[in-house]
């Protein structure tokens, strides 16, 4: 597969400050490339070196084999979709879509028939003369993906561009986009600081943090594997303990918390007694009564402090009786637990496989 | 809100009475630059405790501010004495002066003659005189030294090198320089006419040496010091400034004659503080205060005994400059007849237009 | 309560309309009536429409109304190509920062009066002035030339005097136009001049106009300005407005010319409307 966008250690420093730190990656074609970060960890900024609006103190990047070093952007094979999608108020639908196939100069009758079809595409046929202002935010959102689409950009980057939408609209335009860009085949490459947003539409996901990548991998990988304690605090819920290694044996280690308790869980090094160590936890990872013929499970009791009720993301809140640690149990809605009330007394258990332990950073 | 109401009418009582008090020991005097010098107005105000507000205009918006406000708003003006008949006579914008209020020993007593008769109408004199000069060249003798009448200003020798203003004196001056004498023609509108038209196409072939049109005497003054200006008409009070700085820059007396003017003192229509014009009329004419002025400015004298307190130099100006027979030579300028104005306007417009 | 209200109401509007009733309808009033009297030959005043044929019957009066008018739009015009950079410039380019700085700067000149900025002028163009004097040491000119009294220095004149009155406006309105649309464009294959053109001009139109209706017209009431530095080329209708008050006495064919005046910048500012699709509404918001 051909390599549509290749970045090398791309390094932007404003003054005193870096923004991006020496980052590398490829995105193959027709790949859904996330890179997922909190706010102003340099994501944005990645994003317009890519774009040509600004330009990187370092490094190279390439667009289908071609350095960009120099090119501005109105010459880069590349498109971006603001997050405040920039469309045009001055001009009607039709004139915003249009705007880069004039200034490619192409004919009259060729532009009226690609703005048609994209319009088509994106599924707001005959709304060419339609202002701006007249569109919700949903059919802005797909006019700026249709006036970047028509110009059949090797790489279609997007900043954010759901940010501004209600939930239920988000939701939505998160299976739109992702099927869209199934569709059209473009390459995607697609910034957001909502781990959902790039876990569902993308094929891979970049985490970034402090200008820097942190994981690069699949969806699944980054929730189940994790490689860095950041990636595994930033995706997807957590408990989390601090403690020690009490004994360790190839891949299994007995790690001593600092509420004292003990736990086994997989590790991925063979990690010397004493060391100290954060483990991580989803809440699914937990089972509620566990049948006793389970092996290999970390078993205790907790007393059950509140069931926060949210649908399918619905927890309990629990407590050890020994211990004021709060922790957050997946509480799945399939009526089985329907029993389950606030102090009841219940066991909880977890298997070893599923504890995610990294050794601490020192403190500098 | 009856209490706000009564208020506003309290502070606006308030106002206007502190209005009135302070006109009533003000004098507003509309003027020309240099005829109310500082030191004087400070020294009549210790004498008296009236203050001078002064504005500085010319004849034609003297004229036209007056008339604006049918002769209110002001004291005291200074118009010149040929400009005051006919525009008296259709404006009614001057009141008589009182002569007897005059301290008539003060003037001297020709001028003051030919004063009362040019500005009588409907039998009662409207102004008494101040100041008298004359309009002629300035010239720079080192640059320009064959320049001696009105017809070098368009002479090709000194191209670029000419200003004078747009005005009627120009007209007038350029008439006599052909030869001819629109003092004459005054009464007969149609001969004027058709003189100011020889005299604008005149002014309009030789409008590519001339170059501005000045309007400021001191910005005149200022291109004739950085020698931007060879040959200018002027006054002849500037021209005498220029030679008090560099030699060389002297009035010269045309050939063929200076313009004489008279400017006075006449009280407009609706003047409110009448006595402190005729205490300033007679400050001014005292000698002494004559003297102060006319060594600062150079302008010739009307009050009577002034002369022997001049400084010598300024005694030296008219000595240099007027021998008897340029003296005699002097066009003073007659009442201006209404409707002239108008003919002049139209020319004048017409130059400017011309390319 | 309601009647004290209408009564606060008619305390503040009281003198809103006393002042546009008493000093500008009044006074235009006047000026109309007597734009249309002449006096005849006995002397009398009477009613006439020869002031106005007086105008088109004699070619310098409208001459120098045409050219009056064609030099105010040259103005208008040139002003709003200088003044459109130096807005970007503040707006789009500078760090926030300096803005209010430069801004401040732009508003320095205008704390001295109009006489004094031209009198500035002219002691750097003057013949012997400052200009000349450095472009002699340079030895760039070997006499000096007179740079003033001219077309060109009175356009200068004018559009210096006017530029605050673009710049200000332009600044306003590029403030508001969201910096991601010049980006938009600009990553859509546009070039600066496309940028230009097509995003910032339509989105300052409201600016560009109010702008341009400030500049045209002080420019066409100036009088300072085109007569010291157009000197004795220089020839603008308020010059003849002024010479048929001042010097020819002739109140009734000055009041006629300035009510052509007013009818002309009516008429140029509502073409001027027309053409770039305005309300006066949305520009003097």
């Amino acid at each position: 597969m051909q390599i549509d966008l290749s970045v090398r250690n791309i390094t932007k420093k404003f003054k005193d400050f870096i923004a991006v730190k020496s980052v590398s990656f490829d995105v193959k074609d027709g790949q859904f490339f996330s890179i997922l970060g909190p706010s102003g960890c340099g994501k944005t900024t990645l994003l317009r070196m890519i774009a040509g609006l600004t330009e990187p103190t370092e490094g190279v990047i390439e667009i289908r084999g071609k350095s960009m070093v120099g090119i501005p952007p109105n010459k880069r094979p590349v498109n971006l979709i603001f997050q405040q999608l920039a469309l045009f108020p001055m001009m009607n639908v039709g004139e915003n879509i249009a705007f880069g196939l004039f200034r490619r100069g192409e004919k009259k009758t060729i532009i009226k028939k690609k703005v048609e079809t994209i319009l088509e595409r994106v599924e707001l046929s005959g709304f060419e003369n339609k202002k701006i202002d007249q569109l919700s935010g949903g059919q802005k959102q797909r006019v700026a993906i249709a006036r970047c689409l028509v110009l059949e950009p090797a790489v279609l980057l997007l900043d954010e561009p759901l940010g501004a939408l209600d939930l239920k609209l988000r939701e939505q335009m998160k299976v739109e986009l992702k099927k869209l860009q199934a569709k059209v085949g473009t390459t995607f490459v697609y910034i957001t600081h909502d781990q959902s947003e790039a876990l569902v539409m993308s094929d891979f996901v970049a985490v970034m943090n402090n200008g820097e990548f942190e994981q690069i991998d699949t969806p699944q990988n980054l929730y189940n594997n994790p490689k860095t304690p950041f990636v595994a605090q930033f995706v997807g819920d957590n408990n989390t303990w601090t403690g020690r290694i009490r004994q360790c044996d190839k891949y299994i280690a007995e790690i001593e918390t600092d509420e004292g308790h003990l736990f086994r869980t997989k590790v991925e090094d063979a990690f010397q007694t004493g060391l100290s160590v954060d483990l991580f936890l989803r809440p699914e990872a937990m089972l509620i009564q566990p049948a006793p013929n389970i092996a290999n499970l970390n078993r205790f009791k907790v007393i059950i402090k509140s069931i926060l009720f949210d649908g399918a993301n619905s927890q309990l809140l629990a407590t050890r009786p020994d211990s004021k640690k709060e922790l957050l149990v997946a509480l799945p809605q399939n009526r089985q637990y329907d029993y389950i009330q606030v102090n009841d007394n219940i066991e909880i258990g977890w298997n070893e496989q599923s504890g995610i332990c990294f050794p601490r950073k020192q403190l500098p | 809100m009856k209490k706000v109401c009564f208020y506003v009418l309290l502070i606006s009582v308030f106002i206007f009475t502190a209005w009135g008090a302070a006109t009533a020991d003000e004098l507003a005097l509309l003027t020309w630059k240099g005829y109310a010098p500082k030191v004087l107005v400070e020294k009549f105000k210790k004498e008296t405790g009236i203050d001078v507000k002064v504005t500085y205009t010319n004849n034609e918006e003297m004229i036209a501010k007056l008339r604006a406000t049918r002769g209110a708003g002001f004291d005291l003006a200074q118009p010149s004495q040929d400009r005051i008949s006919s525009v008296q006579a259709k404006y009614k914008i001057y009141q008589p002066i009182d002569l007897s209020k005059i301290k008539t020993d003060q003037v001297i007593a020709s001028m003051l003659e030919a004063v009362k008769k040019n500005t009588m109408v409907g039998g009662k004199p409207h102004a008494v005189p101040f100041c008298w000069g004359t309009s002629g060249l300035v010239v720079n003798k080192k640059l320009a030294p064959d320049a001696k009448d009105y017809s070098d200003l368009l002479n090709a020798k000194y191209a670029g090198r000419v200003s004078y203003r747009l005005k009627r004196p120009t007209l007038i001056a350029l008439a006599f320089a052909m030869g001819d004498d629109p003092f004459a023609k005054y009464s007969d509108a149609k001969a004027y006419e058709g003189l100011m038209e020889k005299v604008g196409a005149d002014m309009i072939k030789a409008k590519g040496l001339v170059k501005n049109y000045w309007t400021n005497g001191d910005a005149l003054l200022q291109s004739m010091r950085s020698n931007e200006v060879y040959v200018a008409m002027a006054w002849d009070g500037g021209g005498w400034k220029l030679f008090a700085e560099n030699p060389d820059i002297d009035f010269v007396a045309p050939e063929s004659g200076a313009l004489g003017w008279i400017d006075t003192f006449a009280l407009p229509a609706k003047a409110k503080n009448v006595d402190g014009a005729y205490k300033w009329i007679n400050f001014m004419l005292r000698p002494e205060n004559a003297a102060v002025f006319t060594n600062m400015e150079k302008y010739g004298t009307a009050s009577n005994g002034a002369v022997k307190l001049l400084d010598a130099d300024v005694k030296g100006n008219f000595e240099r400059c007027f021998p008897q027979k340029d003296i005699d030579n002097v066009k003073w300028y007659p009442p201006v007849p209404a409707k002239l104005e108008g003919i002049e306007g139209k020319i004048l417009d017409k130059v400017k237009a011309a390319k | 309560m309601k009647h004290q209200k209408r009564w606060a109401l008619f305390f503040f509007l009281t003198p809103v309309i006393l002042w546009l009733f008493l000093l500008i309808v009044l006074p235009h009033i006047d000026l109309l009536i007597m734009s249309f009297r002449i006096e005849n030959d006995a002397g009398e005043m009477v009613w006439s429409l020869s002031n106005y044929a007086q105008f088109f019957e004699e070619p310098i009066y409208w001459r120098t109304f045409v050219r009056t008018a064609v030099y105010s739009i040259l103005v208008t015009f040139l002003t709003f190509v200088i003044a459109l950079p130096v807005a970007l410039y503040i707006t789009k380019v500078v760090a926030p920062r300096f803005q209010g700085f430069l801004t401040l700067l732009l508003l320095l000149p205008f704390w001295v009066s109009e006489l004094v900025r031209v009198y500035g002028w002219m002691i750097l163009l003057r013949e012997s002035g400052v200009i000349n004097h450095f472009l002699i040491k340079l030895g760039i000119l070997n006499r000096p030339v007179e740079m003033l009294y001219n077309d060109a220095t009175m356009i200068l004149g004018l559009i210096y005097t006017s530029m605050l009155f673009m710049i200000v406006p332009l600044i306003a309105v590029l403030e508001s136009l969201d910096n991601s649309l010049i980006e938009a464009a600009y990553d859509l294959g546009a070039n600066m001049w496309t940028i230009l053109f097509k995003i910032i001009i339509p989105h300052a139109t409201p600016g560009i106009v109010s702008g341009s209706i400030v500049v045209f017209m002080l420019t066409l009431g100036n009088y300072l300005t085109p007569n010291l530095m157009g000197g004795k080329n220089s020839l603008w209708f308020t010059e003849q407005i002024y010479n048929q008050f001042i010097a020819s006495f002739n109140w009734n064919q000055g009041s006629a010319f300035g009510f052509l005046l007013l009818v002309l910048s009516s008429i140029v500012v509502w073409l001027g409307l027309k053409l770039t699709r305005q309300t006066l509404r949305t520009v003097v918001k």
